[in-house]
């Protein structure tokens, strides 16, 4: 920030200091800043406008330069010119080479809250959480709204709605994302008041009138959309039904083709799975998902693996052939493979060597003297 | 007519191999699965994938160096010796009942996977022949005359080859007791000296060879080859038949890991054993027939998957034993793994409380892919 204009907070009874800070601002050489102590830097609306400026511009530039039409270059036109001109091997994306607008690069800030002359915008700027408080207030406004509305129903001997709005699928929004709303920070004790105000005004029976309002304080969960479709049986030339899994263990992949009406027999990269495995403890692994599934002389199975060692093959053709096996198969006992864990890509893979150790784990030997 | 709480059984049940194999009830698994036909000559389709038993003084008169290790600890457990008779042995055995004795001998190749029953194929056949009453010359495992011998010594008969007195004399002790009654029958046909002051005169029973031989060790293998050449030579005569039972016979063309004291290799012809044998392979006598076990347990220098006959032989010992009756040998069919389970069962081997299901059945099936020898290490702990 050496070198930016400070739009200075002129607080009250700093006149003088004030003059001192400015005198500060032209020769930055003279006193060491605090850099702690002024917070977070503050962004002029004149100073993004301009970065908002040069990015556009260096869109074009960019878009010119890879041989693009400049009008229709998108963000991911731009990510992908980056990584390609400034190629960067670098584990942390956050760490490469990036251009991107600056409404996503420089954090959103509060603007000043005061005026010319001092004064406060907010009535509730004192209370030191202003957008908070405004916000505990509004919230009860809406619920002394519905109250009254409700007063007024049975007043007139209305029937009160009682359309129970579907809590099961969404969730009120976490103390961070209520942060990012507010724009200041909140301790938990807040965030537990405002959503127990919420919850109180859900639970009126006429609060369908601020639903608007309150939809803007709930997140759909997306439980049931990443649900896994479970592909149906095909059928190949003779019309023997077979089907087809995918699985991974450590650095080996594998794929499997599980057919119906067979006799046990199993391939694995054209050999026979005793001739290819010769360990028990690999042929039990292969065993697990049909003898679980009481399937074990049923199904013929032809597999490709590449890639790993022998355990690791093994894991992974178990992992594919638990995957086919589901087709052929009714939702009760996937849902029991599931739980057995045949379903789970197996997360364990070889633990980085950390520096200053002789492995993962291991240290050097200590040596006393 | 079938008591179930019989337990021993050496009872002959007449009506038994008639009984038909396609019904597996649990309660008489001993019907199904052996048979009390203990003469491999009245083998037949009928008894294919049952067990027939072999008393045990037989065995330790035929088989005194014959039967696989793992076979032998079985019999000491269960009491019994229990073979299963499987189809590549009754069509050995229907080879050799058809075959005619006065053309040049007919040589028979067992081939197959690892773990498949080789070699217990081959003690089946031998069993019938000393059934039958030939003479069986049974050499147990050829690779053991091609590597870790301890003692090589320079053949007075042939400097250029070399004698293996420890393994000739191990051999000529086990031929002795598997054949006392034709050596006394066949005599020798020439004088043979043995060093400076002994000799064998023409006339004698073969068995003062075999004496000869296992008394002076350093001539063991000269005795060997005696004992060879008089019975190729005496076979044709038709007095008896001959049988010539090698197994891993591979070894006898492969390389061999022994050296010379110059540390130079030696080669197959060079070991007196061994060119002997090869002599005996030949099939350029009558009278009898030649059956023979590939194998690659014992091999050396040579890949775990190769099976076949081109791989395992090489060049060389495919032309020498050209013309041959290959015979493969697979894993258990359903019906041979049935009967090996509910062996098992009845004999109380497998333990496990899930071993008796159905379920237990159809794992150790998968698991062993079938295959007798996977089978049996799996069974072994249980």
């Amino acid at each position: 920030a050496v070198g930016r204009v400070l739009r200075l907070c002129r607080r009250w009874g700093e006149g003088p200091r004030a003059q001192t800070l400015r005198l500060i601002c032209a020769t930055t050489a003279v006193q060491k800043k605090n850099v702690g102590a002024s917070g977070p830097e503050k962004y002029t609306e004149a100073f993004i406008k301009k970065q908002i400026e040069e990015f556009n511009l260096g869109k074009r530039h960019l878009a010119n330069m890879m041989g693009e039409d400049p009008e229709t270059f998108t963000q991911e036109d731009i990510d992908r010119a980056i990584a390609y001109l400034f190629p960067s091997g670098l584990f942390d994306k956050q760490a490469r080479p990036m251009m991107k607008h600056p409404t996503e690069v420089f954090p959103e800030q509060r603007k000043i809250q005061w005026g010319e002359d001092g004064r406060p915008f907010h009535f509730l700027f004192y209370t030191g959480k202003q957008s908070y408080y405004s916000l505990m207030h509004e919230t009860y406004e809406k619920f002394l709204n519905v109250q009254k509305h409700q007063d007024q129903l049975i007043a007139q001997d209305l029937p009160l709605q009682k359309e129970k709005r579907n809590l099961a699928g969404s969730r009120w929004l976490t103390k961070i994302e209520l942060e990012e709303m507010l724009l200041e920070k909140l301790s938990d004790d807040d965030y537990s008041r405002f959503v127990q105000l919420l919850q109180k005004l859900v639970a009126l029976p006429c609060a369908d009138i601020e639903e608007n309002y309150i939809q803007k304080f709930s997140r759909e969960v997306p439980v049931q959309l990443q649900k896994v479709v479970i592909e149906p049986l095909q059928y190949d030339e003779q019309g023997v039904p077979f089907s087809t899994g995918e699985g991974k263990r450590k650095t080996a992949r594998a794929t499997a083709v599980v057919y119906d009406n067979g006799t046990g027999k199993i391939t694995v990269n054209g050999t026979d799975v005793l001739h290819y495995f010769p360990v028990v403890q690999d042929r039990e692994q292969l065993l697990f998902p049909f003898q679980f599934l009481g399937r074990i002389g049923k199904h013929d199975m032809v597999c490709t693996v590449s890639g790993g060692g022998r355990s690791a093959q093994a894991g992974a053709i178990r992992l594919a052939s638990a995957k086919a096996l589901r087709s052929f198969v009714t939702e009760k006992e996937v849902e029991f493979m599931r739980q057995a864990g045949l379903l789970t890509v197996d997360p364990r893979v070889k633990e980085r060597k950390k520096p200053g150790q002789e492995g993962p784990r291991r240290k050097f030997t200590w040596k006393k003297r | 007519q079938l008591d179930q709480g019989c337990a021993f059984h050496t009872a002959a049940r007449g009506g038994l191999s008639s009984v038909s194999t396609q019904d597996v009830p649990a309660e008489r698994p001993r019907a199904v699965f052996h048979t009390s036909e203990s003469d491999p000559a009245k083998h037949a389709e009928q008894h294919e994938g049952r067990l027939y038993n072999i008393p045990l003084e037989e065995v330790k008169a035929v088989f005194p160096h014959g039967l696989p290790y793992r076979f032998q600890q079985q019999i000491q457990t269960f009491n019994e010796a229990r073979v299963m008779v499987r189809r590549p042995a009754l069509e050995l055995l229907a080879y050799l009942k058809g075959s005619n004795f006065a053309h040049p001998a007919v040589r028979y190749v067992i081939y197959g996977e690892r773990g498949t029953g080789k070699t217990m194929t081959l003690c089946h056949v031998v069993h019938y022949c000393s059934r039958q009453g030939w003479l069986v010359l049974h050499i147990p495992d050829a690779h053991l005359w091609v590597k870790n011998c301890k003692e090589l010594l320079q053949s007075s008969y042939n400097k250029d080859r070399l004698d293996q007195p420890l393994q000739a004399s191990v051999w000529l002790k086990n031929f002795k007791t598997s054949n006392e009654r034709f050596l006394r029958e066949i005599k020798t046909q020439k004088k043979y000296m043995w060093g400076k002051q002994e000799s064998t005169e023409e006339g004698r029973p073969l068995g003062e060879v075999v004496e000869q031989g296992l008394a002076r060790v350093r001539s063991a293998s000269d005795a060997v080859g005696v004992v060879l050449r008089e019975i190729k030579q005496q076979s044709h005569r038709g007095s008896f038949r001959l049988l010539v039972a090698v197994d891993g016979v591979n070894a006898l063309w492969g390389q061999t890991t022994l050296r010379k004291e110059d540390k130079s290799p030696v080669s197959p012809e060079e070991l007196t054993l061994v060119h002997n044998l090869r002599k005996m392979v030949r099939n350029d006598w009558s009278g009898g027939a030649i059956v023979t076990t590939l194998s690659q347990t014992g091999s050396l220098f040579k890949p775990s998957s190769a099976y076949t006959p081109h791989e395992l032989l090489g060049k060389e010992g495919f032309d020498a034993l050209d013309p041959f009756v290959p015979i493969p040998v697979a894993n258990y069919s359903p019906r041979e793994f049935e009967s090996c389970y509910g062996y098992y069962l009845e004999r109380k081997w497998l333990q496990h409380e899930k071993a008796h299901t159905e379920d237990g059945k159809a794992e150790l099936q998968f698991l062993s892919g079938s295959n007798p020898r996977q089978l049996d290490r799996l069974a072994g702990p249980l």
